[in-house]
This record gives structure tokens, sequence and C-alpha cells, in this order.
């Protein structure tokens, strides 16, 4: 029988959170943490978490698992249990609203700073835009994220400061666009990131790297934002 | 666009560029010392008194001494904007940062200053 320890708190009813034991039989099988949780969720209905799709494109289900931040949808209980045990807790860093449910406001309005839109006011040609294979392919290991929060909850730099730094996940969206060929916002948006915080405060310990579950690079995409300001402020 | 006004460049860009440049004048300052009395080991007060007296040593301890004050401003002030602020510790985090920042800022620049009279004090 495996040992599934899963945070609990209902602000409603818990005067603080806690952690429940629950024991699962796997029956052999390597299934990943969120048939865990469904099948728990069955024995005992008032455990929350968020899930959608149960196969890695929609981000919902982010938690903490046995230690490492990633999607429970995605992740193999041969990667996640340790010495027969699986430890369960919500992203950390940002507001429990109740169980492995986060309060991911902070997060979002970050993303919002970055103006995670096409920025372009010159007449649109009759049919699209156009790019080149080599324009478009710059894009490629930035345009895949989708926002899961994996990475900029496993950053301490985000923990100190969500209201400040915007946090691997935005800056990566914020590099997607400063790549893009058909951007022409490129100056306003470096302007917007030239500060003590919202770009720099991230030193490169590559957290966002080692849990992304898409396998992207927010470090990497954090090093091109430097150099382009480096490129236009010298 | 987050503005400061207790950072040492004022901009993150500055900062960052100040933070490496003052670490590469620091290893070549302890590469130089280390070279130095590996290569003198009958070393005397005389010879130690004449090299630091000299005005290119001078110069490049000065620099050094620098980069050590600008390396530790930055530092300093991404630790106190890391752990005193309102979120960890409550509203009373902003009066007991500014007092913490202008202290550092203080005692650096008083090490500074004594250190310059200390060099051309030799």
């Amino acid at each position: 029988m495996l040992n599934v320890s899963i945070y609990r708190y209902n602000p409603e009813v818990d005067s603080e959170p806690y952690m429940q034991d629950f024991e699962f039989d796997t029956q052999g099988k390597d299934i990943m943490v969120l048939d865990v949780l469904e099948k728990l969720k069955i024995e005992d209905p008032t455990l929350v978490f968020r899930r959608s799709c149960r196969e890695g494109v929609c981000g919902s289900d982010g938690m903490n698992i046995s230690g490492k931040n990633g999607l429970a949808c995605v992740t193999p209980l041969s990667d996640a249990v340790k010495k027969n045990k699986l430890v369960i807790r919500p992203l950390p860093g940002l507001p429990v609203i109740r169980d492995l449910v986060i309060d991911m406001s902070q997060f979002y309005a970050q993303y919002e700073k970055i103006q995670p839109y096409m920025i372009n006011n010159t007449p649109a040609p009759a049919i699209e835009r156009l790019q080149s294979q080599e324009e478009r392919a710059k894009l490629d290991g930035l345009y895949e994220c989708i926002l899961c929060a994996c990475c900029s909850t496993a950053c301490p730099s985000f923990w100190w400061n969500p209201d400040k730094f915007i946090g691997p996940s935005g800056l990566l969206q914020a590099y997607r666009f400063l790549a893009d060929s058909r951007d022409t916002a490129t100056e306003a948006r470096l302007a917007n990131l030239d500060d003590p915080f919202s770009v720099f405060r991230c030193h490169g310990i590559m957290n966002c790297v080692q849990v992304c579950p898409k396998g992207l690079n927010p470090t990497k995409a954090i090093g091109h934002i430097r150099d382009m300001l480096i490129r236009t402020a010298t | 666009m987050v503005t400061n006004v207790t950072s040492l460049g004022r901009s993150g860009l500055s900062d960052w560029l100040i933070a490496r440049v003052s670490a590469y004048v620091m290893t070549a300052y302890l590469i130089f010392i280390v070279g130095y009395l590996m290569l003198t080991p009958d070393l005397n007060y005389t010879q130690w008194a004449a090299l630091n007296s000299s005005l290119p040593m001078r110069m490049f301890s000065l620099l050094t001494i620098l980069s050590i004050a600008a390396h530790a401003w930055i530092g300093m002030w991404c630790v106190l904007t890391d752990y005193i602020t309102v979120r960890l510790i409550g509203p009373k985090a902003t009066a007991l940062r500014i007092i913490f920042q202008l202290g550092m800022i203080a005692i650096t620049l008083l090490y500074v200053i004594w250190a310059i009279d200390i060099l051309w004090g030799i």
C-alpha cells in the first residue's frame, strides 16, 4: 500500500492547514499522480484540487509533488514516490484557497504586465502578417508555455517579491513577444523591464528550468531579454 | 516598471553590469595578490610597503575597494528587499528596510573613505 500525504486546508472549518494521510493500493501499476487524487476524491469528496484536460495541456493541476512542482496528470508515481511515500502540497508561494487550490491572481497580474499580445499598429495586410521560417523558429520553446505556474512558484525571487518580479513564466512570455518579428513595440516593452525588480531579480538559479513540465527554459529567455537590454542601453 | 531610489544604479541593467564588472576586478586583484605572495617567498616590510605605496598599486587597490563597495551595495540591497518586506514581516517593514538600507549605504561609504585614508597614508 502506498502512503499518500496530502495538504488539507478548508478556511471555513480548519484553523490551520494540516497533512492528511491516505493508504492507496496502486495494484502494482505506474499510474499518474492525478489518477491517485481522483480515486482518493471518490473516497473523500471534500478533497479539492484543480484539473481539466488530464494530459499536460491545460496547466490546471500544477502542484508540489514530493517536493517538486509539476503537473499531477503527467507525473507518474515512479517519478514521484520516495520510500513508498507520496507527498502532495499546493504550489508554494501563493495564497491557498482550499486544499491544493491556490489563488493565482498575483501570477496572472505579472503576466498581464508584460502585455502578452501582439502590438502592431501598422495597417494590416490583405491576408495576414507573414513570417519567414527562420523568424517563426525563434518562437519555438516560448509559445508552448501553458501558464501552469510551476516555474514561477518554484522561484525564490518570485516568492519574496511576487508583486514586483515578473517571474520566469511571465518573462518567458515577454521574450516570446520581444522575439516576434511581427511585433513593433520592442522598445516600449524593453523600457518597461529595465528596473531592479522586473527582470533583474532573476539570479539564474534555474529552478524554473528544473520543474517546467513542458521542458522549456525560462532562464535562457531571461538571458535573451538581458542581451536585448544591453544592446539598446549601452 | 518598478522604480527604486536606494538601489545603486537605479536601473536593473546598470546594477547587473556593475555587479559583473566589479566581480572581475575583485578576481583580478585576488589573483594578483596571491600570485605576488607566492612569487615573493622572502617578503619583507620594505618590499610590501614599496608595493603598496606605488601609484599603480594604490589605484588598483582603490578600484578593488570601490568594486567591493558597489558589489556589497547591490547584494545587500537585494537581500534587504527580499526579506524585509511588508509581505513577510508586516507594516513596520518599510521603515525598518529604509533604516537598514541607509545604514548599509553609510557603512559602505565610511569603509571606502577609511580605505582611501589607509591607502594614501602608507
